[in-house]
């Protein structure tokens, strides 16, 4: 195991944990959401749900693997900066690839510029707030078009740096061939769609029906 | 039918004295091209025209001019051996251009390929990571008999699809992030898939991975431009078996 975590693929592979780590969060973090067009109660319940211990437990690693992502991107991303000390003049890379998948890095850093502004308008005062009603803060919050239109703008982010990050996770930790390439692919549009549509919908319903 | 003729093109060629020198671009012009003149053609009767002119002729790569050799390289237009797919620069015709057109002539960019002349690179850095370990160890002896090692079919199909790359160094020239591993996974699979390159499999990956690291080549991004790029289509399949060949080593170690 020497040297792993200063190779590149052994960097790549804890991206590649990490991510698919907080896809897992993700898919939580919407299920609970979703409850929000369900009813008060049932998010409520939800929410208490997500205060029981054993969540309480896993909110560091949670944590800990936003950061170790983030930091470990930034690294790759400025080795990848310092590879090519010559810019091309002309570049036509929309015939070869994904626009998302260029830009992982700016969709990843959006996304975090969004999780800065969630983290202090609802997390903090989930966690650290006099709340009863969490279902009262979040639709106070969301039916105001400003929230409104930057938490579906970061759902969209969102939904493109998953549509090529779920299949790049698994391609970079070797589950790939030209079968299993296709079908990845597909997993990540449809995760795509649903974590861009599902996160979207909460904020579109609370502009359009208040609370 | 006679191939059309296009009246005018504007190029506009990366010139540089040599690797220490600084490098500026140059725009020359050339005047009825048949549009069935190959792209390194086009840029021999442009290098007629300087010596004509007592001008330095652009100096590029070339050698089999028949897509086998891997020797031309060029950033066309924006992209790695032009603006056609699965073709190396000397398959690119001029017939792809438009009468008119200006077209940008850049050499390969990526830290590990340094310009050492116009538009020609020093690609020694991929010799290096295949001497770090691809290859297969062989000793000397009778030579053993046909067919006495198994091999299937789709397994020689895939590692032969693999041994097509011809280390032309588009796909780090290509990448966003100048990596290499397409060229590293063609490499690795094209032994790791046959049972006399599978003896060496773990200590060939480790190896090469770090001389690609050691050499400044980008860290992969899955973006897949480089198959895109390659004049051989070799698919980032093999890229996900290096992954897989590098991790197995690494946690057995």
């Amino acid at each position: 195991m020497s040297n792993f975590f200063t190779s590149s693929i052994g960097k790549k592979f804890i991206m590649s944990i990490t991510g698919l780590f907080l896809i897992l969060f993700l898919c939580v973090h919407l299920t609970v959401n979703l409850l929000l067009l369900v009813s008060p109660e049932a998010f409520n319940a939800g929410c208490e749900f997500m205060a029981l211990p054993v969540i309480k437990v896993i909110e560091p690693i949670l944590a800990l693997g936003f950061i170790i992502h983030i930091i470990w991107a930034s690294v790759l991303t400025l080795q990848n900066q310092k590879a090519r000390p010559t810019k091309y003049a002309l570049r036509n890379q929309s015939q070869n690839c994904t626009w998302a998948s260029r830009n992982m890095y700016i969709l990843g850093a959006l996304v975090l510029a969004f999780l800065a502004l969630h983290i202090c308008t609802i997390w903090y005062n989930f966690k650290f707030g006099d709340i009863t009603d969490h279902y009262e803060l979040v639709s106070s919050r969301l039916e105001q078009p400003v929230y409104g239109i930057i938490y579906i703008i970061a759902a969209i982010l969102l939904g493109l740096h998953l549509s090529h990050g779920f299949w790049s996770a698994f391609q970079t930790i070797g589950f790939s061939n030209q079968i299993w390439r296709k079908r990845l692919e597909y997993v990540a549009y449809f995760f795509a769609f649903v974590f861009g549509i599902g996160f979207s919908i909460i904020p579109l319903y609370f502009m359009i029906f208040g609370a | 039918m006679a191939d059309k003729i296009l009246k005018e093109l504007t190029l506009k060629i990366w010139r540089q004295k040599d690797a220490k020198s600084k490098g500026e671009f140059k725009t020359y012009k050339v005047h009825n091209i048949s549009t069935g003149t190959s792209f390194l053609e086009m840029l021999d009767i442009l290098n007629e025209q300087l010596v004509q002119q007592n001008e330095e002729p652009v100096a590029f790569d070339h050698d089999c001019r028949e897509g086998i050799c891997g020797t031309c390289s060029l950033f066309v237009d924006g992209r790695a051996h032009g603006p056609d797919d699965d073709v190396t620069t000397c398959q690119l015709h001029m017939r792809r251009f438009q009468d008119g057109a200006t077209i940008t002539i850049e050499p390969w960019r990526c830290g590990a390929f340094p310009v050492i002349k116009d538009l020609i690179v020093d690609r020694k850095a991929y010799d290096k990571i295949l001497q770090a370990g691809g290859y297969v160890s062989v000793n000397t002896g009778g030579v053993p008999d046909g067919n006495a090692i198994p091999i299937p079919n789709d397994k020689a199909e895939e590692a032969m699809d693999a041994a097509a790359c011809i280390g032309c160094g588009a796909c780090a020239a290509t990448c966003k992030n100048s990596s290499a591993m397409l060229f590293v996974a063609a490499k690795v699979s094209q032994l790791a898939l046959l049972p006399q390159g599978k003896v060496e499999a773990a200590r060939r990956a480790k190896a090469m991975v770090a001389k690609m690291d050691e050499l400044g080549f980008g860290n992969c991004t899955n973006t897949g431009a480089c198959e895109m790029e390659c004049p051989k289509s070799i698919s980032i399949e093999h890229i996900a078996r290096l992954n897989r060949e590098f991790l197995k080593a690494k946690f057995k170690d």
